[in-house]
């Protein structure tokens, strides 16, 4: 092979086309978590509940030192970490398993507007068995407002569900505060921190958290795995969702998936590693995202507190051109939108309209997600694009001519349908 | 989403897209759809003192199917008769761009389009029904 070949391989490589800005969508596998995982597909294949023999106990090693390094990542004991299948698993058995589990002394739950749909939907099948859900609003940045929550907590209150970080607008809400006015209460506090673990500090006695839900595929990590924490101290009880070998200390039966849990606690620790340096490098590649599209192009929004956000998520409003469009002009780039036309109910994001964004502004927004292995250049390549089809679709936009010759949009009686 | 063939051409290659001056004679312009629904489509036609078009021209928010659902309905009323283009029906549109059934409205507002700007055409030359 020439020199020449290889250079032309390496610029190839350097930017992969459609370029990755979906982040929290999932994450690719870091490839050092996959080499640690490897082995326990085939030579250490033996199951982590075998008692009897060495390929057993070679599994449950494993299994308890990712259980050890899940823990280590959010301050809490390996034994409160219980495996599940993801995110979605470990929100359900914790709003049912413990409304379930306290079912005769108590009965409310509070959530909030913006919460992952898995949340709102066990809150959902909870109320259709009678149970009683206040879902908080939310303020115009994304985040709750404390006095509304302590106002919402009855005697009746068994538990407080509020996610760490949203994941269409990256904000993250006041957790400590929740916390400290959920334990003066005596109210149990989850957190579906599904999109936090490895993006910043957390530490569930701290900020007096009792249950937290994290994903595998949100860190980096693989698909099909996640973990539940449960307090201990004070003991969280809840019933289980799955029954059978009485797995996981009776909370989740079922053999537990080695390699993803290797896989799992892998992630957490390279997460944990290079946390600080990390959300240094996406701050400032995020920074200029934001720079390099707000000094090129005028009427463009932010969605979502700039200062209480993870730095690897900007949600951004293109006024005058709908997103779905913007998303077809900029097809090199992998990337979401609020826009009702993405979605099969044809409504714009709940998250969006729950910040009092208007729904004409709902449909213009994009989210775009930063990672670990996101560059400068694929940055620099995606603000070109993105200004590029914005200013051609504002061109071609009836909207964009009305506002630029003075009219007020508010002031056309448009005929819905 | 998928998009046709036809879509993905119309969408970036759009005919006929901008306006037409203010002071330009015979236009008659249609605006339907609505901003808080995703898609607003504005199209213009320029007709001869015959009745004929003679030019068409849009511009549309919305996604790429409002999109080519527009850029495809000026070039089939240019040469048509008021009335002609008065029959083109949105099934003709949807066909045409191959439109999956989420995208119908698409050409259901495009077929709107063209009777809006017929009607304000008439209405402006004192033809009104």
């Amino acid at each position: 092979m020439t020199a020449v070949t290889k250079t032309n391989n390496s610029e190839q490589h350097s930017l992969h086309h459609p370029i990755y800005l979906d982040y929290q969508a999932t994450t690719p596998c870091d490839p050092r978590v996959v080499e640690a995982m490897l082995p326990y597909f085939t030579e250490k294949f033996g199951n982590p509940h075998s008692r009897n023999h060495a390929y057993g106990w070679e599994a449950e090693a494993a299994v308890e030192k990712a259980r050890e390094q899940v823990a280590a990542i959010i301050g809490a004991d390996p034994k409160e970490v219980i495996f599940t299948s993801g995110a979605t698993e470990s929100n359900n058995l914790a709003l049912k398993g413990v409304a379930h589990f306290y079912r005769e002394k108590k009965d409310h739950i509070i959530t909030v507007v913006t919460e992952h749909k898995c949340v709102l939907d066990s809150c959902r099948h909870l109320e259709q068995e009678g149970f009683k859900v206040t879902y908080l609003p939310v303020k115009q940045n994304g985040l709750i407002d404390l006095d509304e929550l302590r106002a919402a907590i009855t005697d009746r209150t068994v538990l407080v569900s509020v996610m760490a970080v949203n994941n269409e607008i990256g904000v993250i809400q006041p957790l400590a505060e929740i916390g400290k006015l959920c334990r003066e209460k005596g109210v149990f506090f989850h957190t579906d921190a599904a999109q936090a673990v490895g993006k910043m500090p957390l530490d569930v006695n701290a900020m007096n958290i009792d249950l937290m839900s994290i994903s595998g595929h949100k860190l980096y990590g693989p698909k099909g795995i996640g973990a539940l924490y449960v307090r201990r101290r004070p003991r969280v009880r809840l019933t289980a969702l799955i029954t059978g070998g009485g797995q996981e200390r009776g909370m989740r039966s079922g053999t537990l998936a080695t390699p993803l849990c290797v896989g799992l606690g892998e992630a957490c620790a390279i997460a944990q590693a290079e946390m600080g340096a990390e959300t240094e490098r996406l701050r400032m590649l995020r920074d200029r995202m934001l720079k390099g599209i707000t000094d090129r192009l005028p009427e463009v929004y932010l969605n979502g507190d700039l200062e209480q956000r993870v730095p690897g998520n900007l949600n951004i409003s293109f006024a005058f051109v709908e997103g779905e469009g913007l998303m077809m002009g900029i097809k090199d780039l992998a990337v979401s939108s609020g826009s009702a036309c993405t979605s099969a109910s044809l409504e714009p994001s709940y998250v969006l309209r729950a910040l009092g964004v208007d729904i004409e502004m709902a449909h213009t927004s994009l989210r775009l997600g930063l990672g670990r292995f996101t560059t400068e250049a694929e940055i620099d390549y995606a603000v070109d694009h993105i200004v590029e089809a914005v200013s051609r679709l504002r061109e071609m936009s009836p909207l964009w001519e009305m506002a630029q010759a003075g009219i007020d949009l508010k002031s056309i009686e448009w005929a819905e349908h | 989403m998928a998009y046709s063939e036809k879509v993905i051409d119309h969408y970036e290659n759009p005919r006929n897209v901008g306006s037409f001056g203010k002071e330009e004679q015979g236009v008659g312009t249609g605006l339907v759809g609505a901003p808080a629904c995703g898609d607003v489509m504005k199209l213009q036609i320029k007709v001869s003192p015959e009745g004929v078009i003679e030019d068409a021209k849009f511009k549309t928010f919305g996604c790429g199917s409002a999109i080519a659902s527009s850029s495809l309905v000026t070039e089939w009323v240019k040469g048509k008769t008021l009335d002609e283009a008065a029959a083109i029906k949105n099934t003709e549109i949807a066909q045409h761009l191959a439109l999956p059934p989420v995208k119908i409205h698409c050409s259901v507002l495009a077929e709107d389009a063209i009777k809006a700007a017929i009607a304000d055409y008439k209405k402006n030359t004192g033809q009104g029904e």
